[in-house]
Order: C-alpha cells, then structure tokens, then sequence
C-alpha cells in the first residue's frame, strides 16, 4: 500500500497503517544511516526547498540531511533574508518556489494553517515542519518510532505528556500519533496550560486522559515526554513564577520513580534544564533525548521518499 | 495462493539447478575463500542462504550471506512501478576485496542488478561482482548477463515467471503466467 497522499500536513486524518508504513519506511532509512556511506540516488534530480518563517536548528538540519542522504537538491530559504521581508505574500512566494522548480516544499511557519494554505496553492508536496500551535507531524513520527524502537510497540502502552500542552504543536501531533495506534497517553500540566477544551479535538481517542498533578500522571507510565516551557508564558500571566511550575511540574529522579523501572524520558528541545527538567535525568540512561535527534533524520528520509513516490501519480 | 500457469520447475529441478550453481560458484572462484553471497529482496535471499549451505556442504566453509533491498536504488520512482515498502538490508561483513555474488530469482530486463550492483559498491570495493540467478527469461534492456543461470526461458514481455520458494510461499515452484497479473 503506498501513501496515497501529496502532503504532510498533520496525522489527524493519516490511518494507523499509514504510520506504521511511515515507522516500517523509516527503519529501512535508519539502516543507511548506519552505513559507510549514507547516501542512496533515490531522489536524484528532485528540488526540495526548505522554507522557514521561524527560527530552528535541530528540525531544519535534519530535514537537510535527510535531503542529501536521498540525494535531492536542497535549497534553504528563511523568511528573514527573503523577499517575504519586502512584504511578499505566502501565496507568491509558493509560486515562487514552483517557478523555480521545487518538487517538495518544507515549511515552518508562526501561523497555524500555513502549510495547508500553501498546499492547496502548489502542486508540489508540501511537508509541514510545525505551524503555530497547531501541528508539527514529523517530530510526532521521530518520537513514535523512538518509542517504537526502545519499547516494541506502541498499542497500549501508557504515555505522560506533561507540560504547556495548550501552545504545543509537538503534544499535538503527538496525541494523534500515539492515540491512533492505541497508546494510553495522559496529558498533565496546569490548568492555565490546559484547559479541558484542549480534549474537544479529539473526541474520536478513546484512550485519552487529562491530569492536573504530574505524580498521578506518571503512575505506571512506559514513558514520558517533558515539553519545553516557553519563558514568555510567565509575561502573559499563566504562571506565577519558574519556581512553582517547577516545583509543581518539573521532572526529578524522585517524580521518576511512579513510572515504570526502565521508563523513557523524551523531550522535543530545546530544554529548560532546571525547570521542566533536572539535568541529572536529561542525562539519565532512562533518556532517549539524543536519540529522538537521531530518527529525526531516519524518519524525514522516509517522509520525502514515500510522498515523492506518489506526488507525481496524483498530479 | 492459487496460481494457474505452466510448471516451469519443479521443487526437484530447483534443487538440483541450485546445487549445480555451488558447484560452479566454486569452480569458478578455485574455492569458497573470500566469497559472500548476497540476495536480492525478497526472493533472492532465500536462494543464497540455499546457495551459501551447498557451498558449505561442498568445502567446508561458511559462506557469509547478506540480503539487499533496491528499492532505494531504482530509477522508476514516480512510474506505476513504486514501491512503498523497503525491506531489510542486511551486509554482515566489509564488501572490500571480496568476489560477492549477486543472487536473485528471476533476470528480465537487468535494471534490478544495474541497481543492485550501485547498492553493493556503497558498501565498498569487491574485487568482483557475479550474478546468480534462477530463471533467465530474456528481454534485457541494459548489457548485463548472469555468470550462473538455473534455466533459461524464452518468454514473451507480457507473459509473467513466478518463483514459489517454501521460506516465503510454502512450496518451491516456478510459474509461466500467460498474462501480466503481476508488475514486473
């Protein structure tokens, strides 16, 4: 079965059998990671233009890698140095890019709905690298393969989620991901942070639950995946201070210990050491941190390979 | 899986033709010394495990076996021909300096070895490269030729060979299919 779809935009409306082909495409990948050479022709003579409207690192290096190991032709754009500071409209700017011969399109942009926007504009694939809040699918794909690898499955094991679960496209794409094929994940952070209507979205999980004290949350749990708490949330005033979430909500060798004994610790990055975090457990052998960073590069191979086969049969 | 086609081999055939190509892989390399066989997904590898344990039989020494997946290195990738599954690679030793055989079932137009010999040199520089295969059905579109071949067939394009081996589909048998019911 192939993945009959030009885009990725979010696992919202993806079948578990799509994810598993994406997990099942990325351990192939993985393996030429693994090689002398990591390089295979697959996608020689194919453009991909990475086109960032916000700041990143770690997502913008690995979907390059993941270009090259391919073969592809890669070009960055960032909003900053681009003809979108001279006031150029997204939608010009996708055309911009076709005119130029971009097969994929990587996108990360401060709107939610961006990339969807941009998609229906362009008929090259369009990936979706995070928008907004909204949604950030292939950190979701890394963090399930990593769970995937580590553990050896996914179906019923027991997921914490804790942290600014209301701002978070990577909790998002994740509750998706984790919740479609069958993990029991349990989101937990302050109310400020997360609201009961955060669960209105995803009526159709059946395995989904709400926490507001993080012992709870982590009673039992097969792994754990701390978010980033952004500094500027204390401005807005849905925190009192870094010291009470911290105390209420961060993660500490002490909380670790209602989990399950070989409990994985993940986190998106970048981390707040000290606040959602204690460097002791970051560096935990319980931490699969780097390795989330690893698959990242496996995961978006398999991205761009798997809609580069049917891009051109829908056109 | 019911098949209704031609017998082009029977368990018995395939045996012996498997045997008689470890016999010629040895001869051919003056021993087993510095021989690795590598199958080609899905049913080639199969074939070399069966190869390797002949040689084995034959000289007393463990041939190393891998098995390749080409998906990645084919040059059809927007045709109708995608496929979206890639399966395991596995090369257990360094390719360097070695005489590796490729082994696959079925030699039709030889784009599957062109790629399968680029995926090879990836994991380094073999002294040579061979081809094994089972079934040479003809209709080469690249200048390639097989070192060790189990039958030759003389087929039409449209006609379609399927192999059966009993690791994968519970028998060992080859198939003349009258019409296209598979993708080459």
């Amino acid at each position: 079965m192939p993945l009959d779809r030009k885009d990725l935009l979010d696992l919202d409306d993806f079948s578990s059998d799509e994810i598993m082909l994406l997990l099942e495409t990325t351990s192939a990948m993985a393996e030429i990671l693994s090689r002398p050479i990591r390089r295979v022709p697959t996608l020689r003579g194919k453009t991909i233009v990475n086109m960032f409207y916000e700041a990143s690192t770690r997502t913008r290096s690995s979907f390059e890698l993941a270009a090259k190991n391919l073969s592809a032709d890669l070009v960055n754009v960032s909003a900053s140095q681009s003809s979108v500071e001279k006031g150029e409209s997204l939608v010009d700017t996708m055309r911009t890019l076709l005119a130029l011969g971009a097969d994929m399109i990587v996108m990360r942009h401060w709107e939610a709905g961006a990339p969807y926007l941009a998609a229906t504009q362009v008929q090259a694939s369009v990936i979706n690298a995070g928008d907004g809040w909204h949604a950030h699918p292939s950190q979701a794909l890394l963090d399930l393969y990593t769970v995937q690898k580590r553990i050896g499955r996914i179906e019923g094991i027991k997921l914490a989620i804790v942290g600014d679960i209301l701002h978070s496209r990577v909790a998002r794409s994740n509750i998706w991901g984790f919740g479609k094929l069958g993990a029991h994940v349990t989101l937990c952070g302050p109310p400020t942070l997360l609201p009961p209507a955060v669960l209105d979205a995803y009526e159709t999980l059946p395995n989904l639950t709400l926490s507001y004290d993080l012992d709870e949350a982590l009673q039992d749990a097969d792994a754990v995946m701390m978010l980033r708490l952004q500094r500027e949330r204390m401005a807005g005033g849905l925190l009192p201070s870094l010291r009470e979430y911290s105390a209420r909500f961060g993660l500490n060798r002490e909380r670790m210990g209602r989990a399950k004994a070989n409990a994985l610790i993940m986190h998106p990055g970048p981390m707040n050491q000290g606040v959602e975090i204690t460097p002791e457990l970051a560096y935990s052998v319980q931490s699969v941190i780097e390795e989330q960073v690893a698959h990242g590069v496996a995961v978006r191979m398999a991205i761009f390979y798997l809609l580069a086969g049917t891009a051109e049969r829908l056109a | 899986m019911a098949v209704s086609g031609k017998v082009l081999l029977q368990a018995e055939e395939i045996r012996r033709a498997l045997l008689r190509i470890a016999h010629e892989i040895v001869e051919h390399n003056r021993g087993a010394a510095d021989i690795v066989l590598v199958g080609i997904q899905a049913r080639g590898a199969p074939l070399a495990r069966r190869l390797a344990a002949s040689i084995e039989a034959l000289e007393g020494v463990a041939v190393p076996v891998g098995r390749l997946d080409i998906t990645l290195y084919r040059d059809d990738l927007d045709r109708e021909h995608f496929r979206p599954n890639v399966r395991e690679t596995q090369i257990p030793v360094d390719l360097a300096r070695k005489h590796v055989v490729l082994v696959d079932d079925v030699l039709y137009t030889g784009r599957t070895i062109r790629a399968a010999m680029d995926a090879v040199m990836d994991y380094g520089r073999p002294r040579t490269i061979q081809l094994a295969v089972l079934i040479d059905r003809g209709h080469r579109e690249l200048p390639i030729r097989a070192d060790y071949v189990g039958k030759n067939v003389p087929t039409a394009r449209r006609e379609v060979i399927e192999l059966h081996v009993s690791e994968i589909d519970g028998a060992d048998e080859v198939f003349l299919l009258p019409a296209s019911q598979e993708q080459a």
